[in-house]
């Protein structure tokens, strides 16, 4: 042995009294485990609106790191008890205008009756735009609703198996008839943005109310009035805001987050009630609320009085370029 | 009927992801798919903690609440469970539920997520119990065989507690009147509104 017994005392005395020295430290340092700890109640206390506690995870899933996100108590409220509020008023009341309009102003007649001769306003591609926009915004529109209401709504009704089928069909049809849709939109806006732009011609006919409210008294328009440029960008921006909102849907991963998620379908299923709203009010007077409307879409040609009384310009402005009858003058035909 | 819970006691949970691995071995999880999952908040600093979470079973759950289809239901025991035939994976329980619970077996695009899957509470679904049809969709029906969800059976610390929500919440209680700390109820205030009963 190389080592001698005095040389490991000392080491011995040395390591002892390193202990003797450092005991009074480490019982100065007290070191509690949980002096600095998390507390919940203080991570709650510190949440700003929307936000969540997260942390660190050991799964490949970003979205996983989040533990708590008190918000969706809030979505949950907006789905069960604002929304349903909201839808009610925006098409429940809509209804209840119409109906109340339809029994006061009554249908909207041509005045001077049909002229017998007819004028084409929509060319097929227009009206091609139009329907299919128009019949991917009605599935849209119904399976869309079915999402929000229909368990409270339709499933009493089917029970749960078929509501659950019916649904599924209807989600794979909102899923993918929105790409028509918004091809749909893309195309109207083009060809028709030329006719849609403001002027001072749609001050008038607001303030005459359009005109619709009384008989025989109709302001001049060009090709499309205040009413219709209004719905026209009802259309555009409400759409442009559904196609956005409802991508985000779509392709939930692009969204950092769940409060991201929440926000777009909040601004999704908000937009649809009023939207629906709107566009209940304009398959109105498109149809039942006003006579000779409709062939405008029908057959894309619309009788010369209604064209005379409606878009008096804009028939002006088809006569000079010679794609309208000349009757001479701008005023309605009597009738046959 | 007792209105069972999970309490994790993160002053005693170490991450060591038993309870995690626990529920997959049990229920032969599909990968991609976590039902439980250990959070380490303040990761690395001191005082971090880790939290052992899952589906809460919430009162009142806002996953049954928004759900299009109306496809949850709520057992005696308060457990939160739901039908997977029913389910049309509109991901909208994952947008309400305060935990992150509900799991997609698919990255959906197209709403093309799949069949919805969460912790069950070791309670299987509505198919008959302990069936193999039960198993195949939502794991093993542990509670049917009086046991309770294997994560807390099988944490070592005894960190992750299961059981009535009464009990386990005074166990809890007892352990920060002894050492004289707690973190907290992860998720109590949340889920229950912090009553042990509610
Ligand atoms: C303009 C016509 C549309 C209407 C009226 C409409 C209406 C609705 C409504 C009411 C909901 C349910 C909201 C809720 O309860 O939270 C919904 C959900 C949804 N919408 Fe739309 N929507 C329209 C267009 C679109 C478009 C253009 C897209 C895609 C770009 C889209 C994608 C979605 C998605 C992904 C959901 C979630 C439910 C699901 O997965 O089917 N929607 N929509
Ligand atoms: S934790 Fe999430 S999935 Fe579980 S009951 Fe609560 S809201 Fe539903
Ligand atoms: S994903 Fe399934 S369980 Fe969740 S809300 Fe949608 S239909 Fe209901």
């Amino acid at each position: 042995m190389s080592i001698s017994i005095s040389k490991l005392r000392a080491v011995c005395a040395a390591i002892a009294l390193l202990f003797a020295v450092a005991h009074p430290a480490a019982a100065q340092l007290s070191f509690k485990p949980t002096a600095e700890a998390v507390q919940e109640d203080q991570l709650l206390k510190a949440l700003k609106e929307g936000d969540k506690i997260s942390g660190r995870i050991s799964i490949p899933d970003p979205m996983a790191s989040s533990l708590i996100q008190p918000a969706g108590r809030e979505w949950r409220d907006f789905q069960r008890s604002k929304l349903p509020v909201i839808g009610a008023v925006a098409i429940i009341g809509m209804f209840a205008l119409l109906a109340v309009f339809l029994m006061i102003r009554g249908r909207i007649r041509v005045d001077h009756g049909f002229a017998g001769i007819k004028i084409l306003r929509f060319a097929s591609f227009e009206r091609f735009t139009h329907w299919l926009t128009a019949s991917c915004f009605i599935i849209l529109a119904l399976s869309g609703l079915n999402i929000s209401f229909g368990r409270v709504l339709i499933l009493p009704l089917f029970g749960p198996e078929a509501f659950s089928t019916l649904t599924a069909w209807g989600k794979i049809a909102h899923n993918y008839l929105a790409f028509p849709f918004m091809l749909g939109l893309v195309m109207m806006f083009l060809i028709w943005i030329k006719d849609n732009i403001p002027s001072k011609l749609d001050l008038e006919w607001i303030k005459q109310g359009g005109g619709i409210l009384a008989n025989g008294k109709h302001p001049p328009a060009r090709r499309f009035n205040a009413g219709q440029k209004g719905i026209f960008w009802i259309v555009i921006i409400g759409g442009a805001l559904m196609s956005l909102s409802g991508w985000y849907l779509l392709f939930p991963y692009i969204p950092a987050n769940v409060t991201e998620l929440q926000f777009w379908t909040v601004i999704h299923a908000v937009i649809a009630m009023l939207f629906v709203g709107v566009m209940l009010a304009h398959i109105y007077i498109g149809s039942v609320g006003m006579e000779g409307a409709f062939d405008a879409m029908g057959t894309g040609e619309v009788d010369l009085n209604w064209a005379k009384e409606h878009h008096s310009l804009w028939v002006e402005e088809e006569q000079a370029k010679g794609r309208a009858p000349d009757t001479g003058s701008s005023r309605p035909m009597p009738a046959e | 009927m007792a209105r069972v819970k999970f309490l994790c006691d993160a002053d005693r949970c170490i991450e060591c992801n038993a309870c995690v691995t626990a529920c997959k071995n049990e229920h032969e999880v599909p990968w991609g798919i976590n039902r439980r999952r250990v959070v380490t908040i303040n990761d690395g600093k001191p005082g971090e903690r880790s939290v052992s979470m899952a589906c809460m079973h919430c009162t009142d759950a806002p996953c049954a609440a928004v759900c299009p289809v109306s496809c949850f239901y709520t057992t005696a025991d308060a457990v939160v469970l739901h039908s997977k035939d029913l389910c049309i994976g509109c991901g909208y329980c994952f947008y309400a539920c305060p935990f992150g619970a509900p799991q997609y077996p698919k990255v959906g695009n197209f709403g093309s997520r799949g069949k919805m899957d969460k912790c069950t509470y070791c309670a299987g679904g509505p198919e008959a119990d302990s069936t193999p049809a039960e198993y195949a969709k939502y794991g093993a029906n542990r509670l049917a065989e009086g046991k309770l969800p294997i994560c807390a059976e099988m944490c070592s610390t005894k960190s992750l507690l299961a059981g009535d929500g009464a009990i386990i919440a005074e166990i809890y209680k007892e352990r920060v009147m002894k050492r004289g700390y707690g973190s907290g109820m992860w998720g109590w205030k949340t889920a229950y509104s912090d009553s042990p009963t509610g």
